[in-house]
């Protein structure tokens, strides 16, 4: 286990190294640049706007200097924000964004792993359409539909909750997390539903069941271990979705997170921002990558066999 | 079962009650006299020599203070930093007395030489400040700023004493004073700034809530980035006995939908600006906190006058009088913009063009054929070039009707994110483009100017020797009157040449609580917040 750790953190240097490369050349390439203002400045000033970067280097030794600086540690300063580093923008957004995340997560695997099994366990009753109905609807109504409308029930016409902000505890969360989760939970029902069906038609539940063990230690103890198999592998990458989709959901509740700040730079072409978050959310992907593999390998005892 | 059901449906609500506020913002702030403000998106920074934006404008309008501040009624500036003035008779000399009780919000006394030093700051090459062209009316500052002196004693602004401030002009400009209440020509804290960075430093921490010295109203308090910025009152504050408010709360707050949202819960005073569609409904509802006031800005259409189909200023002129106004208001907009006929909006300053630009597709057709284009000879097809947003499509889409309706001409409309659509029209590669100008300062000079040839923002490609030298004069003229005469004069010009096609005028729409006195519209929509303050009739 510890030599397949090594093996993928050794294997994810390239894979950055790559994405930073790509992303710094790719964001040359669009069209304007971070001066380009509505008012547009005189050619004296954007020279000496692009001295004040580099940018009046070649693109090779831009290159060379922020992969070092990438090396130290250094993302370099934000050219929309001056006086700030992309450091610590990212710093700064990513508590929120983190919390939101997680909040997100376990809302979506309560709805959705309960629901899931349920309906597994009650395959073809109500208990099993009604769930997978609401999931699918979960699936379809995309979040900036689904926030305003829960803004407008909780937030505006039965006044429960506040409207946006992440200030107070815990109500200023209550929405957004919600919003998030309930995406994520549709799809953790489904694919819950289908991994737990697949384990319950097993030979190893049925021996279970003819030792006569309870149903509730069925279901805990043998069938959810392989059943949420799926989960736990979509679980990687939908954590790191969450941190870098959660945009739509901190834009429509006021959320002072990252995802503001990574969809807004590639709008401002504020190159170093593109490149600091871009690197950052891909580390972090390999990362929850890495986790939901090693979950998953602790929790199939023939995977963890044969590593 | 029921009774459970009942039961877990009353916790919930109780503990969702319990989740929210009690009494929203807007009701707290009246008693402590907290103003919550929505200020439109997250601010580049403070420094009034760096950054560009309203937001930021909106801020530094507390934090700091300029010589003249603008009237908060609109009309002429009133004094900031600057108790008083004198004008030489020539109109080329200012002399400016410093307010003897003027401090920076850490105590020190903000004398003649920070201005010196803050000017000198701005007009440093290498600090890549972006309005550095504000203060070109001052003798000698061009030449610093592009290099061709570096010694600063050449240029026009001088201390005579601690508290007096001599500035000469290379021309009478009569909207000198109006140019001195925009923040890139406020002052900063030398010792501050110089703590914790060098003079052309953009990266500086000065700015940092700790940090922060300057000699406005108001002083910072914290700073959370992309979710609010509380500023207090500044007792050291020459005018303090002026303000009432303890503290303003400002929220970037981006989406249009969430900003109405947060006012609809009482979580704002004031917001930046209304969801364009829900503006008619509001007028409709007759909703009392909806505000459209006037708004000294232009919403037209360029022409790229080097574009084979566009040089024949009567192609234009046929485009022009093709475009009905009064429908793109009534019809589009819908939000109480005034149809545009000339490109300075009417009233700045006293100032009234008296172009006309008629909705006329016959005599359209006509000039259409005078410029030699007829059934035998189609015009080519139009391509209208607008950054992606919903209002400016549907204002395209009007004006791609009306051209097609009128003139039979095929126009295809091209939407481009914002910095794709802003380069384009940068190395002109379009034919014609949405574009909207706002002015910097209270005259029409903040409008012509950017169509004289050379200037950055004309992007139309015209020139006009003409329309250049009667600007030229009237920048050169100390008689308000004599001046907007040949104002007027070059405006016919441009509207005879019609490098552009006015639409309409903007207003500014936004939301406002009945609890905040002391907000007067005004034509450059500057509130200066030491006149606010809260209280419920």
């Amino acid at each position: 286990m510890i030599r397949i750790i090594f093996k993928r953190i050794l294997l994810a240097v390239p894979v950055l190294l790559a994405v930073a490369t790509l992303t710094f050349f790719l964001i040359k390439q669009a069209p304007g640049g971070p001066f380009d203002a509505e008012k547009a400045v005189s050619p004296q000033v954007l020279k000496n706007l692009n001295a004040a970067y580099n940018l009046d280097a070649s693109e090779w030794e831009q290159y060379t200097d922020y992969m070092t600086g990438i090396v130290q540690g250094d993302f370099g300063p934000s050219f929309r924000y001056p006086g700030r580093s992309v450091t610590e923008m990212i710093l700064t957004g990513l508590p929120v964004t983190f919390e939101l995340a997680i909040y997100a997560i376990l809302i979506a695997l309560i709805i959705g792993v309960l629901s899931g099994v349920i309906a597994a366990l009650k395959r073809n009753t109500i208990l099993d359409f009604i769930p997978m109905a609401i999931a699918m609807i979960g699936i379809c109504v995309p979040t900036f539909l689904m926030g305003p409308l829960l803004v407008l029930i909780f937030g505006i016409n039965l006044e429960l909750l506040p409207v946006s902000g992440w200030n107070q505890i815990p109500g200023d969360k209550i929405l957004p997390s919600l919003t998030l989760g309930f995406a994520y939970a549709a799809y953790i029902a489904r694919l819950s539903r289908g991994g737990m069906l697949e384990v319950l038609n097993q030979d190893f539940i049925r021996t279970a069941r003819a030792k006569g063990l309870s149903e509730t230690s069925i279901v805990v103890k043998h069938a959810m271990q392989g059943g949420l198999l799926p989960v736990v592998s979509f679980l990687g990458p939908a954590i790191a979705g969450l941190l870098a989709g959660s945009f739509v959901v901190e834009t429509i509740f006021q959320i002072p997170g990252l995802g503001r700040f990574y969809v807004e730079a590639a709008f401002n072409r504020d190159y170093t921002m593109i490149l600091g978050t871009t690197i950052f959310f891909s580390a972090m992907i390999v990362f929850f990558n890495l986790m939901s593999d090693i979950a998953a390998l602790w929790l199939n005892p023939r995977s963890r066999d044969e590593s | 079962m029921k009774n459970l059901y009942q039961f877990s449906f009353l916790t919930l609500l109780l503990f969702l009650y319990s989740c929210s506020e009690n009494i929203s913002p807007v009701d707290s702030g009246l008693e402590n006299q907290v103003f919550h403000f929505g200020n439109g998106a997250e601010p580049q920074g403070l420094d009034p020599h760096i950054v560009t934006g309203v937001p930021e404008h909106h801020l530094l309008i507390g934090l700091c203070e300029g010589l003249t501040t603008s009237n908060p009624k609109g009309g002429s500036s009133l004094s900031g930093a600057a108790d008083s003035w004198d004008v030489s008779e020539d109109g080329k000399t200012y002399t400016f007395f410093l307010q003897k009780n003027g401090k920076w919000s850490n105590g020190d006394p903000v004398t003649a030489d920070d201005f010196v030093w803050s000017w000198k700051r701005i007009l440093t090459p290498s600090l890549g400040s972006q309005y550095p062209d504000m203060l070109y009316y001052v003798v000698g500052a061009s030449d610093y700023h592009n290099g061709i002196t570096d010694d600063f004693n050449k240029v026009g602004v001088k201390a005579l004493d601690k508290l007096t401030l001599e500035v000469t002009l290379n021309n009478p400009t009569p909207f000198f004073l109006g140019l001195l209440s925009h923040y890139s020509t406020w002052p900063v804290h030398k010792e501050t700034v110089l703590q914790h960075g060098t003079i052309d430093d953009r990266n500086g921490g000065w700015t940092r809530p700790g940090n922060f010295v300057c000699n406005g109203a108001f002083k910072l308090k914290s700073w959370e980035l992309n979710n609010k910025i509380i500023v207090e009152k500044n007792d050291n504050y020459w005018d303090s006995s002026t303000v009432k408010l303890n503290e303003i709360h400002y929220y970037p707050v981006a989406n249009t939908m969430t900003e109405d949202r947060m006012f609809r819960s009482g979580q704002l005073h004031v917001t930046s600006t209304l969801p364009s569609q829900k503006c008619p409904v509001y007028i409709e509802e007759n909703n009392p906190s909806l505000r459209i006031d006037p708004y000294m800005g232009t919403y037209f259409y360029r022409f790229n006058t080097n574009n084979p189909a566009l040089t024949d200023p009567k192609v234009r002129r046929a485009l022009a009088y093709s475009v009905n106004r009064k429908q793109i208001v009534e019809k589009v907009t819908k939000c109480g913009q005034i149809p545009a006929y000339s490109f300075t909006p009417p009233g700045s300053n006293g100032y009234e063009p008296d172009t006309e630009i008629p909705f006329d597709p016959e005599l359209a057709k006509q000039l259409l054929a005078e410029a030699g284009y007829d059934e035998n000879t189609p015009f080519p097809k139009l391509e209208i070039l607008f950054n992606t947003n919903e209002d400016h499509r549907k204002v395209a889409l009007a004006v791609q009707q009306m051209w097609q309706q009128n003139l039979g001409i095929n126009v295809e409309l091209v939407n481009q994110d914002w910095k794709v659509y802003l380069n384009r029209e940068m190395i002109g590669d379009f034919q014609v483009s949405r574009a909207g100008w706002i002015g910097d300062y209270e005259d029409p000079n903040t409008f012509l100017d950017t169509l004289r040839p050379n200037r950055g923002n004309n992007k139309t490609g015209w020139e006009n020797p003409n329309y250049d030298e009667l600007i030229h004069l009237a920048n050169s003229n100390n008689n308000q009157e004599e001046r907007y005469e040949l104002l007027k004069q070059a405006e016919r010009i441009l509207i005879d040449d019609m490098p552009i096609v006015p639409l309409y005028t903007y207003v500014r729409v936004y939301q406002l609580s009945s609890d905040v006195k002391g907000y007067y519209p005004n034509y450059l929509d500057h509130h200066h917040p030491k006149y606010w303050y809260l209280e419920r009739d």
